[in-house]
């Protein structure tokens, strides 16, 4: 049994002209300790669906249907009571923003030690022990001086390692990051990548990582879930949804980023452009979702959605024409 | 190339650090400390570096939003840096931006047709009423919107139609300089591709100068002539593209290039992963500023700050560094050899 299974997962959101379908539909499962990233453009649902397994959708003018099973239990059915057992203990989330996502008011310390002192009742001072042992774990010199400072006083790579060690206290079984490295520069997010391969390693949790950028996902994630409009359209291994990608907006996605080391073999080509704009979330999509942006697109595209469809083992993806070898049918 | 357009020498702006009870001078931010680079009429040059660097307030300076400490800013054959506000208006026409944030950027409050009126009157370009028009919807075309559009306010367009409009009225000024300060970092991966193709075309069409201020290395490669590495309120590498990126001359630059994440699973590469956070700028390193992070660093970094100076390249044209290292021996200096495929993956 995969230890998280999301099945036709449905987030939509009231709003004054019309429901927003901001995920709809999208079903996945993540094993014990496996890596699996979440990718997509802003607006296709990918934040949604992780807010969504930890509950944390406002509902209304929110509504999340479907099934979210951890580890067998349907999360949708649980009390509060229950789900606040979860959060932070057996599921834990590391949010973007490291500035605005720990309180200035509280010692780096306390705020690792919450968690601890919430779900495993140790005393105040069993959890500041246990906040510098976590500090030394994501790698911050000086743990016992830190472990009194409040978030001002670290650099923005420091307070994303404070957030993971804050995550990581209660030895999760799965870690939801979402854009764990967007707001860091390059150097201290190949810093905090580092860690977080290195920590996956020793503490074992599966990882939901939600990123929009592919360079990311090839660097740590083991399966991929590609996401539009709120649907899921291509789900692969890294390797071949990399080398191999059968859905067109994949392949649109990785054709319109320019690739380091471009200038080295003089081949800097034309960016591939998306033409046109993702669709609005609020008007139903009658054929696929992809259709008006698609170079390849057909009345059957626009007049019928494609199913997830299993194109090469353990590769689906969403298109009509799609083939098995990767090439699409004219 | 022919002349340049800019020629930026020793620039440097220091922020006033306030504090105590009477809001005295405690001490400076040295945001900028001696930058010096110049931009050749149609020529991209990219300023990369990471956040706190300096790189934006080397655009601010060039677009003259507040006066620079000391150093030069000549535009064209004519230093700019200590006009009168007066004086400067014919010349401030010739160097345009394009920000970051699509959404701040545009007052709500403007139709798109006043928005790129505005600099056309400003700087009386307009013959009269119905030139204006022409002008609007002339731009309107040259970013790829539709004419009609003009009407409509900037909420009811997307992120990427919001930066044509930013870009329009970059060029309504008829610029022969545009400083675009992050202007594709904002945006999603199959837009950034639209916009950087738009300022390709345009700099083609039009002859434009961009600087072009990012810490997106990708994306840089792809655009650009020229890159100016900056850290800590210094240039540490100039160097035109190819050079640059097939033979990093600067520890800090190689850094950077293998700090990139590149969307080829499993790509063999090596990797520096750099200790520590950039020092503070009020209270910079003495001797070489990335010293206290740098893989390769001796004793001599400590005490002594390098300059740029010429470094030999395969592809040698124009190739300035900063570093210490290659005045050793070429066995004893691991930027001799070219790293740049390996570093990449590439």
């Amino acid at each position: 049994m995969a230890l998280l299974e999301v099945e036709n997962l449905q987030t939509h959101f009231r709003t004054p002209d019309g429901v927003n379908r901001a995920v709809d539909g999208v079903s996945f499962h993540v094993n014990a300790g496996e890596t699996v990233a979440i990718v997509g453009e802003s607006g296709c649902g990918k934040s949604v669906t992780s807010m969504s397994i930890l509950r944390l959708i406002p509902e209304p003018p929110g509504k999340i249907a479907g099934a979210i099973r951890f580890e067998g239990r349907d999360l949708l059915k649980l009390s509060d009571r229950e789900m606040r057992d979860i959060r932070g203990n057996e599921i834990s989330m590391i949010f973007q923003e490291p500035m605005t996502s720990l309180n200035p008011v509280l010692t780096v310390g306390r705020q690792i030690g919450e968690t601890l002192r919430l779900h495993q009742g140790l005393s105040r001072q069993q959890a500041e022990e246990k906040a510098v042992e976590m500090l030394t774990l994501v790698g911050i010199p000086e743990p016992r001086r830190r472990v009194r400072e409040y978030p001002h006083q670290l650099s923005g790579g420091m307070r994303q390692r404070v957030m993971i060690a804050i995550a990581l206290a209660c030895n999760p079984k799965l870690l939801i990051a979402d854009e764990p490295t967007t707001a860091l520069d390059v150097t201290i997010q190949a810093q905090i990548l580092e860690l977080m391969r290195d920590l996956k390693h020793r503490v074992g949790a599966a990882i939901v990582l939600i990123t929009h950028d592919l360079g990311v996902v090839a660097e740590v994630a083991e399966r991929v879930i590609v996401m539009y409009a709120g649907k899921k359209v291509e789900e692969a291994a890294v390797g071949p949804l990399f080398n191999n990608p059968k859905h067109p907006y994949t392949q649109g996605l990785l054709g319109s980023m320019p690739k380091l080391g471009s200038s080295l073999h003089g081949d800097e080509t034309r960016l591939a452009e998306i033409p046109g704009l993702v669709p609005s979330l609020k008007a139903k999509i009658p054929g696929c979702v992809f259709a008006s942006r698609c170079p390849h697109a057909t009345d059957l595209c626009r007049q019928v959605a494609p199913a997830l469809e299993e194109k090469a083992p353990g590769h689906v993806a969403a298109c009509h024409y799609a083939t098995k070898e990767g090439a699409i049918a004219a | 190339m022919s002349a340049p357009i800019l020629e930026v020498s020793d620039l440097k702006k220091h922020f006033p650090l306030k504090g105590g009870l009477l809001g005295s001078t405690t001490g400076y931010v040295y945001a900028v400390d001696g930058v010096s680079f110049s931009i050749e009429k149609g020529e991209t040059l990219s300023l990369v570096g990471e956040s706190g660097c300096g790189k934006s307030t080397v655009g601010k300076a060039i677009l003259r939003l507040f006066d620079i400490t000391a150093g030069q800013v000549v535009l064209d054959g004519k230093r700019i840096d200590d006009l009168s506000a007066g004086a400067l208006r014919p010349m401030r026409r010739r160097v345009q931006v394009v920000f970051q944030d699509p959404f701040s950027s545009l007052n709500p409050r403007m139709r798109v047709r006043d928005i790129l009126a505005e600099p056309i009157r400003n700087f009386g370009l307009a013959k009269d009423g119905k030139d204006l028009e022409e002008r609007v919807a002339k731009l309107m075309d040259t970013v790829r919107l539709p004419r009609d559009a003009v009407n409509r306010w900037p909420h009811e367009f997307s992120g990427g139609q919001r930066q044509r409009i930013g870009i329009a009225r970059a060029l309504a000024a008829e610029p022969d300089l545009i400083v675009c300060d992050e202007a594709v970092s904002a945006l999603d991966v199959s837009v950034k591709a639209q916009i950087v193709n738009l300022l390709q075309d345009l700099q083609q069409e039009l002859g434009l100068a961009l600087l072009f201020i990012s810490h997106d290395l990708a994306i840089v490669e792809h655009m650009t002539h020229r890159v100016a590495v900056m850290y800590l309120g210094k240039i540490v590498e100039v160097a035109p593209k190819r050079s640059l990126f097939a033979a990093p001359k600067h520890p800090y630059t190689e850094a950077l290039l293998s700090a990139v994440p590149v969307p080829s699973p499993g790509a063999a590469r090596q990797r520096i992963i750099l200790k520590g956070d950039v020092p503070s700028p009020i209270n910079p390193p003495k001797g070489c500023r990335f010293h206290t992070r740098c893989p390769y660093a001796f004793d001599r970094c400590r005490v002594e700050e390098p300059k740029l100076n010429h470094v030999a390249t395969a592809l040698d044209a124009g190739h300035v560094a900063a570093c210490h290292l290659h005045d050793r021996p070429d066995a004893e200096n691991p930027l001799a050899v070219a790293k740049g495929a390996a570093l990449v993956a590439a």
